[in-house]
This record gives structure tokens, C-alpha cells and sequence, in this order.
């Protein structure tokens, strides 16, 4: 009988995982022991990191996308399709429309991160993001046009996707604001929901100095309850009001509503092991990348390295050997710090990082990855 | 051990810090005012985070419970 393994989600995760089950199992793929279905809503991977370079020129929305279908292995069957069920108890999928329900013997689900602006009062309307494709254009637009005032980075949910990627754009903005000659015609305000600049606490304490030394203003424990579009303010659980001219803000985010649904897990997200990524309330299911709440970065690095583990285990299962492979809390960050530097930082479930001085040759790396990243997607890096 | 009624409880047990605290606000968000909020949890931090920000938010933190591996905080929206 051909034992069927479905990855949900086409994002870096399920694309990886899938190339990697493409080399791994390819005897069992050859002989039809194995099928393995990819299933995404887009026929487009997307990758994200492209957008926070979009509102400063330097990128172009086409730069993070390219055609599922060029790279996925051709063992793959790769399904445009959007999942509407999960039965965990009947190992099935259901599909929008019509189409007939399919069976799995291995579940992954890779379905990521979505953005719940609309649970902030005023945030749909007045705030910018450059977590979607739409708002990194839309902000690269306002950014063009703004020539004095304030402009308030505010990040509001978390978890939330690339947790680096809010200090890089402050730190960015400011260069960018100060090769144009507008810096001093701009104050430059970052806020962050705890009494830190950043969850993990020996980045916080890496990035506060710099934010001191960049004139970027600080405002932490600031929480965001409510944006007033026309007074132009924003306002904190807390109590504090801040003033803006531009309003860059990290909206909530959520998993999809499909894993709640099928009794996984809160707000989108898998309750998972966080070793073994299996998930905890059903059988033959795993999670990875965002999807997975293991508590470490919804970072690329993250969903890469879980997806060589998952893959490690299902072809251990599918063999009928004890799976042993375990996911280390591994992450790899860089940091920009500005248009020409950036940071970089390693770390896992026991050791914690270290940001390496900023440096123009990180920033080139940095930049150098995310060219290649193509080549990961295709699982050959 | 207390006799406070929660009217929920968060479950941040296995987080790692700052989940329990990001835990606590998310839900305190949803919260109606007067409702008692209970936080598991079994990270240190906790022990200085959520009184920190109880009073930056203006929120009473009712009672902090003891228990065997982990530490009860029962948090009142203002």
C-alpha cells in the first residue's frame, strides 16, 4: 500500500520539507511504496525577507516571488488548493469546492503566519506594515513623500514573523533618513510590548546602546490599544499617547483558523513537542516554522532547520525505524543596522546569542543569502 | 493556597521568556475590567516581569501562588 504524506503550506518550511523527502525517499518514491502532496493556495512561493528592503528601493515585490512549479521536485505532487478540514481522527483532508476529500497517512502542517490588523482599533486604516506585499509598496510610498515629523515603529503582536526585522527597519530608516539629509527634520520612535527592546534579552541589551547612539527613541511596555486616524495618535494599554506623522506598525498575528478548528492549538498555532515537532493532540501530525509553537523565532532559519528534521523522522517512520532526529531550537538571524552593516546571530534551546559587531561584510552576506535562498527552497543549501 | 476565582486561565507553562508575559497581555486585552486573569508558569522571569507590568498598566496583581514547579499569578484588569 503507497503510505501518503501531505504537507499543508508552501511557504519555506513545506517547500524545503518537500525537496527533502524528494532526495530522502527517492527509492520509495521511484517504486510507489510513497506519494507525497504539497498543498498551497498560491501557485507562488513566496519569500518574505524580500519585503523589508521594498520601502527603501531596494527591492522589488518580484524579487520574492518565483513559481512553486519550478521548484518543487518533480516527485512531488504539488496541489493548488486551499485545506478547509482537518480530521485528525480520520487522517483526511477536505478541500474548498467540490473536490473529494483526501487521505494522509503523515500530516505536516506548514500553514504559517497571517496578519489580524483588525484587532487593533485604527490599525487597518492609519498603520504601515512591511509584512505583506501590499504594505511593503504602500509604506515605500509613504516613505518617498515623508520629509519631516515623526515617525513611530510600533510592534504590536507578537509572536510575530522575523522578530529582527523591527529594530533592522528603525536602524535602517535612520540611515536612510540620514544619507537623504532628513534625519534631523525626523524623530524616529520604536516601541515594544515588554519592559525591553526585543524579546530575547541579550539582543535587547545589544540594541539598546545603538538605539541610544542613532538617536532612535525608545518606548517600552507599550502595548497598543487603539490608533486614532485623524488626531494622528496611538495610544497603550499603559496609558501612553504617542504622536505620529507615519505610523509603521507590526500587526497581531494568527496562525489559520483550520488548526483551532481541528483542535491543535490556540490562535493558529500547533501545540508540537518542541523536539520532536510532533503535535500533541493527534497522531501522525506534525508541525513546523511558525506553525509550530515551540516558543523559539518565526524565523526562515527556524522552519529550514525543523523541516530537515521532520523530514529525518517521517522517512525513519516510513521505514519502520524508531525516529531520533530532534530539533535543537537552531535559529540563525542577521541583522541589518543600517543601509551598509548588519549584525548576526546564532543560537538554540541552550545556548544563547551573541550579536556579532556590525559590519559591512555581514550586510553583504546577508544580502548574498538571500539571493542564494532560492537554492534552499530547492532544498540544495 | 488561594481562594481567588479566576475568570480565566493562561497556560504559559514551557514558554520561554517573554512568552508567559506576551501570554498574559494578549489575554488581558480580551479581558473585560474586574475579570481576574490566572498565569501559569514555570520561567523564573515571570517572578519580576508580571509585577512590572501589572503596575505600568495599572493592573492589580491580586496574588503570586507557589506551587511545585511552577508559579500562579492572578492578575485583575483595572
Amino acid at each position: 500500500m503507497t503510505e501518503h504524506v501531505v504537507i499543508v503550506g508552501g511557504g519555506t518550511g513545506g517547500t524545503v520539507l518537500a525537496n527533502d523527502l524528494a532526495d530522502r525517499l527517492e527509492p520509495e518514491l521511484d517504486a510507489g511504496d510513497v506519494r507525497v502532496t504539497l498543498v498551497n493556495d498560491d501557485p507562488d512561493h513566496v519569500y518574505k525577507p524580500v519585503w523589508l528592503y521594498v520601502p527603501f528601493g531596494q527591492r522589488e515585490l518580484g524579487d520574492g516571488r518565483r513559481a512553486l512549479d519550478d521548484l518543487v521536485d518533480d516527485a512531488i505532487d504539488l496541489r493548488i488548493d486551499r485545506v478547509s478540514d482537518i480530521d485528525t481522527e480520520a487522517r483526511r483532508l477536505r478541500f474548498r469546492g467540490n473536490s473529494p476529500p483526501v487521505g494522509y497517512d503523515h500530516l505536516v502542517l506548514a500553514t504559517g503566519s497571517t496578519l489580524e490588523p483588525d484587532r487593533i482599533p485604527g490599525l487597518a486604516e492609519a498603520g504601515h506594515d512591511y509584512y505583506s506585499e501590499s504594505g511593503a509598496t504602500d509604506l515605500r510610498d509613504e516613505l518617498l513623500a515623508f520629509t519631516d515629523g515623526d515617525l513611530v515603529l510600533s510592534v504590536i503582536g507578537t509572536p510575530h514573523m522575523c522578530p529582527a526585522a523591527p529594530l533592522e527597519f528603525v536602524f535602517m530608516a535612520d540611515d536612510w533618513l540620514r544619507e537623504r539629509g532628513l534625519r534631523e527634520d525626523v524623530d524616529i520612535t520604536y516601541t515594544y510590548p515588554i519592559q525591553r527592546v526585543h524579546g530575547n534579552p541579550h539582543i535587547a541589551e545589544w540594541a539598546r546602546p545603538l538605539m541610544e547612539e542613532r538617536d532612535i527613541r525608545t518606548e517600552t511596555f507599550f502595548n497598543a490599544e487603539a490608533i486614532d486616524p485623524e488626531a494622528e495618535t496611538i495610544t497603550s494599554m499603559e496609558g501612553t499617547e504617542l504622536e505620529y506623522d507615519l505610523l509603521v506598525a507590526i500587526p497581531p498575528h494568527a496562525g489559520v483558523d483550520l488548526i483551532e478548528e481541528a483542535g491543535l492549538g490556540d490562535d493558529g498555532w500547533v501545540d508540537v513537542d518542541r523536539r520532536t515537532l510532533e503535535a500533541e493532540a493527534a497522531e501522525n501530525v506534525y508541525a513546523l516554522g511558525d506553525t509550530a509553537d515551540t516558543g523559539v523565532p518565526n524565523a526562515g532559519s527556524v522552519a529550514h532547520y525543523q523541516a530537515g528534521v521532520v523530514g529525518q523522522r517521517l522517512a525513519s517512520e516510513i521505514r519502520g525505524r524508531p525516529a531520533t532526529a530532534t530539533y535543537d531550537g537552531k535559529t540563525l538571524c542577521f541583522i541589518e543596522t543600517g543601509m551598509d552593516a548588519a549584525s548576526f546571530v546564532e543560537f538554540d534551546y541552550e545556548n544563547p546569542p551573541s550579536p556579532a559587531p556590525p559590519s559591512e561584510k555581514l550586510h553583504w552576506s546577508k544580502l548574498a543569502y538571500n539571493e542564494s535562498y532560492w537554492l534552499t527552497a530547492r532544498g540544495l543549501l | 493556597m488561594t481562594d481567588i476565582e479566576p475568570d480565566d486561565t493562561v497556560d504559559a507553562r514551557g514558554a520561554a521568556c517573554p512568552g508567559p508575559l506576551m501570554d498574559l497581555i494578549g489575554r488581558i486585552r480580551s479581558a473585560e475590567s474586574g475579570d481576574v486573569i490566572r498565569l501559569l508558569s514555570d520561567t523564573d522571569q515571570s517572578l519580576t516581569d508580571v509585577p512590572e507590568w501589572a503596575e505600568e498598566a495599572g493592573n492589580e496583581l491580586l496574588a503570586v501562588e507557589e506551587l511545585d514547579d511552577h508559579n500562579a499569578f492572578y492578575v485583575e484588569k483595572a
